[in-house]
């Protein structure tokens, strides 16, 4: 519970989310909520193909509609030099089709109208004649020689590969498999699935004609970034463009790249000088905005027969879509950051390689809930190390026990080149088979096969990597990836910070405050934090890749530490001391040896306004702009216990058990709402989730009722959360990034739990998702009857 | 946001007045009652009716759960929630609250309607099964005056019923209520349409079962009745032997689709599966056994 003192919360408290009052009561204020006058309304109409070329658009029939005010197509942007826009891989992608159209739902023409009826009513008039092409669905086939080639408006371009890249020592690797006692392969797909935020995307642009300014109000995790890019697409002057975030219904990374339909309400309210509001509905969400995963892998360890890792080796063929619009910190890294799959084991030696391809489906492979392709290396490495388990015989926690980095060998440099941070993994283990209680576990699951029941238990340990920069290392095309705080004092005591990064909903106006508060003795209640608005806030780089604390929340602790350091010299003034001679004592400056001698911080910031010392300026503010040193390695160990039904293949998660560390924890509540919210997403992955198509490219499940995600009655009733703190070694106030080990640790603990259930059945593999009605497949192919 | 395409609007103020709207606006006019399904279609542009008929003024023909001399009457206005929430259905039609517990979620059983699900015809419908179960019918009133059709009968296809378009359906009626039922379902996910469902009702004489029925969803185009199962039951002793017989029958009598939540194959051997469970919890209920609990829900 959140104890509430007289002086308020602080740094390290279980405090209530500043926001919740406002999102709680439905007070928050979302771009659909926008009404401006004289605002119009759009609509887009999609391609009902998945390959096709376009022959010609008639749109003389929906401009005739008594309520449409401009039709746009690809022709009309392509005089404009505005038909193709870059993606953050550094591809381009089509605003509105001009040649072709590469995925079933992709942008065809924009229709602006009175209302959004009227626009919707008037895509239904737009004659478009399409030539229908061989369609690319199943991945592997992208690569056929025969294959048609999907990009061919890139002259370059004369296959379907996006790129071909190799990471970590191949000699070693292949040396290590040679003179292993025991190699494994497994080959498995994460599937493509949807980060389905609650809010969809959208957008609202007013041109005002008068002064010239083009006001964007966009449903972004990257504003600063986005107005940036928006410059560069549209040509307009920076400070001409102010792009603003308001309250974002959810993100996880489906809000990072720009769409299309961002370009054409700005490109709208341009042409017709008045606010034009473009919001997507939930099928067009789930049909043409950044999918995520969509990984085939392969992947080997080497060991001894004992069980000592000797090398692992992966083999990733990546599918992107129609274009590339895969999340990457720069053009260096167009895996993301998946070289971290040998985790946190301590393996000698590592490879991969990676091949990326288009297909006629939408463009992405965002970072869903994950730091750049981290949650597909660790799937990949947890289902290896079940499936070597497996071939030794040994218990997978044992195995995972004896491979997990020491905590003496940390700041660990691993071999594919990373320094982590920091952890006893150890330690975080033994935490999670504590809570467990494993071997009871152990025990329950050897009653339950005596009774014929299918109980299973997995376990995953894992490490992470989150927060891009260092600058010198990542970038976000070109921008490179620092992040920012700036704070004020005022005269009273009380406080704005204003920051670089953009909550959709992880509560920065609670934490950020609690970081400033703990810097300045201040309550984190009179501490009031802006973001989204790139008018009113230093330039930062967004919200993604749980970045905001390791880069943001180091910024807010800089920049805290740069106003306390001016407050010491007023604080000396004011005691007529020596700055030399005070301390930070308790959220004041008082004179060392005699605490009555003491000033608090609100009579310093008073005094920062009305009797500042001779040789000072007035005024208590600062900016820091962070660049991390290194990312940082949040960790943990997660249990999972399911029992499937056999009669009808429904697994049923019993227990979920995770223990996070991400070094200090600046609001332990947010953190464990986050970890629940995380754990939800990565059961809903394993088990029911996956964007399908039919083999002519049709979208088959663009809803909710189609597109599962899981609901409070598929999560088990309560998560057994707990904890480890290692601080991390360089982050100024120990923490690490934490939103998206549960994605990442969670789905492979599920199915590691499925595939121990039917493992007496002879089962070693199953890939997700583990729906009803393919686990009752296995169970009757292995021989399992109903009753 | 998902916009419907145009249409007009009418409130009736009567059961009467909804039959003449019907009659004046023709075959595109759509009676609107809870509006869980049909708003939803007609936002995907699945849907394009003409006029709405909006009856949800109607409360007080239409809205009821209800016993009468033995005879359960629930008026089509009577939301999920007052069939899951009536103390009669919880204790004489079982089956019914365990069917309303599978449906969808709380907000679209607060709004959702009796009538609407019957109306419908959606195949993958639980409560028409479980009516099927309970040899209940249903009572359409047109220009001519009323008429009942037993629920089996009701749906002529998917989203096609026997009603006329100048009819609206007003009531469901159970002749006479079972010792025991029981309603099973199988679905991915919380909410979701049932990959495969069924209920069973049964009317025992001593411990013999007198008469059986068993309504299935989700397995066929329109809602069934296993009938050859019903006749390996009835006259004979419970024992799990006899459930299986029986689900083998019922296997055999469904016609599944081939979709997203499974092949035939699969959704066959949950009809196997969910007759053997349904019986055994229906027999247990017959015979005031506990209550087992309805697939851990």
């Amino acid at each position: 519970m959140a104890v509430e003192t007289r002086q308020g919360h602080t740094f390290g408290d279980r405090m209530p989310r500043k926001e919740d009052g406002r999102f709680i009561r439905g007070r928050g204020k979302y771009v659909d909520d926008l009404q401006l006058p004289g605002m119009l309304h759009s609509a887009i109409l999609r391609s009902p193909f998945a390959h096709a070329r376009i022959n010609g658009i008639d749109v003389s029939a929906a401009l005739e509609h008594p309520k449409v005010r401009a039709v746009i197509t690809g022709k009309d942007l392509e005089e404009q030099g505005l038909a193709w826009m870059p993606t953050i891989a550094g591809d381009t992608q089509a605003v509105l089709a001009t040649d072709k159209v590469r995925f079933q739902g992709q942008e065809v023409a924009f229709v602006v109208a009175d209302d959004r009826y009227s626009a919707q009513d008037a895509l239904e008039l737009i004659e478009v004649d399409y030539e229908p092409l061989p369609v690319i669905v199943e991945t592997p086939r992208a690569l056929d020689p025969e294959a048609p080639v999907i990009r061919d408006d890139k002259a370059e371009q004369t296959n379907n590969v996006i790129f071909e890249w190799d990471h970590g020592d191949k000699e070693a690797t292949e040396r290590a498999f040679r003179e292993a006692d025991v190699t494994v392969k497994q080959e498995m797909i994460y599937p493509r699935v949807h980060p389905a935020p609650m809010e969809t995307c959208g957008a609202v642009a007013d041109y005002d004609v008068g002064t010239g300014k083009m006001t964007l109000w966009v449903t972004s995790q990257a504003p600063h970034a986005h107005r940036t890019l928006a410059a560069i697409v549209t040509g307009l002057a920076e400070q001409q463009i102010r792009v603003i975030s308001p309250d974002i219904g959810g993100g996880f990374g489906n809000k990072v790249p720009i769409y299309p339909g961002y370009v054409c309400v700005a490109v709208a309210s341009l042409v017709l000088g008045r606010p034009v509001k473009w919001m997507e509905s939930r099928a067009e969400n789930l049909m043409s905005t950044s999918f995520a995963r969509d990984y085939h892998m392969v992947g080997e360890i080497a060991a001894t027969k004992d069980g000592n890792i000797l090398g692992v080796r992966v083999d990733v063929l990546s599918d992107h879509g129609a274009f590339n619009a895969h999340a990457q910190p720069g053009d260096i890294w167009p895996m993301g950051f998946f070289a971290i799959f040998p985790s946190c084991y301590d393996a000698p030696a590592a490879y991969a390689e990676a091949t990326g391809v288009y297909s006629n489906k939408a463009p992405g492979g965002i970072a869903y809930r994950c730091s750049f392709r981290v949650t597909e290396a660790i799937y990949l490495m947890e289902r290896t190390m079940d499936v070597l388990a497996d071939e030794l015989g040994m218990d997978p926690v044992e195995l995972r026990r004896k491979n997990l980095i020491p905590a003496e060998k940390q700041p660990y440099e691993s071999v594919m080149g990373w320094t982590y941070d920091g952890g006893d993994y150890h330690a975080a283990l033994d935490e999670a088979l504590r809570i467990a209680d494993y071997p009871a576990l152990l025990e329950e699951q050897r009653e339950a096969r005596e009774q014929g029941r299918i109980m299973g238990i997995g376990v995953s340990t894992f490490t992470e990597i989150v927060g891009a920069g260092p600058k010198k290392k990542c970038h976000i095309a070109g921008l490179e990836m620092f992040d920012s705080a700036e704070l004020r004092m005022h005269p009273t005591g009380k406080a704005v910070l204003k920051i670089g990064v953009q909550s959709q909903g992880q509560g920065h106006e609670t934490t950020f405050a609690q970081i400033v508060a703990g810097e300045l003795g201040i309550p984190a209640e009179d501490v009031e934090v802006h973001h989204g608005d790139t008018d009113h806030t230093p330039y930062g780089l967004g919200t993604y890749g749980s970045r905001s604390t390791p880069v943001g929340g180091a910024a807010a602790a800089v920049v805290s530490r740069k106003v306390r350091e001016k407050a010491k010299k007023i604080a000396a003034h004011l005691l007529e001391a020596a700055e030399g001679d005070l301390e930070w004592e308790n959220g004041g400056f008082q004179v060392k040896g005699s605490p009555n001698q003491r000033k608090e911080m609100a009579e310093i910031a008073f005094a920062a306004y009305t009797n500042t010392p001779p040789d000072e300026e007035a005024g208590l503010e600062g900016v820091a702009y962070y660049d991390p040193p290194e990312m940082t390695y949040p960790f943990g160990a997660y249990v999972c216990v399911v029992e499937i039904d056999k009669g009808t293949g429904q697994v049923e998660v019993k227990r979920f058990i995770a223990v996070d560390d991400c070094g200090v924890r600046i609001n332990p509540m947010i953190v464990e709402g986050q970890i629940h919210g995380g754990l939800a997403q990565g059961i809903g992955t394993a088990l029911m989730e996956v964007i399908q198509f039919d083999e002519e490219g049709n979208h088959l499940n663009s809803n909710f009722m189609d597109y599962l995600i899981p609901t409070s009655m598929e999560v088990p009733k309560v998560w057994e959360t707990g904890e480890t703190v290692t601080p991390s070694t360089h982050h100024p106030l120990g923490a690490r990034g934490v939103a998206e080990s549960p994605t990442v640790g969670s789905p492979a603990a599920v199915v590691n739990a499925v595939v121990d259930a039917l493992s007496p059945y002879g089962v070693r593999h199953v890939d997700m998702p583990l729906t009803p009605s393919k686990v009752w497949g296995v169970l009757r192919e292995n021989g399992v009857e109903p009753f | 946001m998902q916009v419907p395409a145009q249409f007009d609007y009418e409130v009736a103020a009567s059961v009467e007045e909804a039959i003449e709207l019907l009659r004046r606006h023709g075959p595109e006019a759509r009676i609107l009652a809870g509006g869980h399904s049909l708003i939803p279609m007609m936002k995907l542009r699945l849907a394009f009716p003409e006029v709405l008929i909006d009856i949800h003024e109607l409360d007080g023909e239409l809205r009821y759960v209800r016993e009468d001399d033995g005879v359960l009457r629930v008026g089509a206005l009577a939301r999920h929630r007052d069939l899951l929430e009536s103390p009669v259905v919880q204790g004489r039609y079982t089956l019914l609250a365990d069917a309303e517990k599978f449906i969808a979620d709380p907000l679209v059983r607060n709004m959702g309607t009796v009538g609407g699900s019957f109306a419908h015809a959606d195949p993958s419908e639980d409560l028409p099964a479980a009516f099927v179960a309970l040899g209940a019918e249903v009572v359409v009133r047109g220009p001519g005056g009323e008429r009942t059709i037993a629920v089996e009968d009701l749906a002529l296809g998917p989203f096609e019923t026997a009603l006329d378009p100048d009819e609206i359906l007003t009531e469901a009626r159970v002749p006479r209520a079972p010792q025991g039922s029981s309603y099973f379902k199988v679905e991915r996910r919380a909410g979701d349409y049932a990959s495969a469902a069924l209920g069973v009702a049964l009317w025992m004489s001593g411990d013999e079962i007198e008469d059986a029925r068993v309504g299935m969803c989700g397995v066929g185009s329109t809602t069934l009745r296993a009938k050859e199962a019903e006749e390996v039951l009835k006259g004979q002793e419970p024992d799990e032997g006899l459930y299986k017989r029986a689900a083998e029958k019922a296997a055999q009598e469904c016609d599944p689709p081939d979709d997203a939540r499974g092949t035939p194959e699969y959704k066959r051997d949950l009809v196997r599966v969910l007759v053997v469970r349904a019986m055994e919890q229906a027999v247990g209920r017959a015979r005031g056994a506990e209550d087992r609990t309805a697939d851990g829900r």
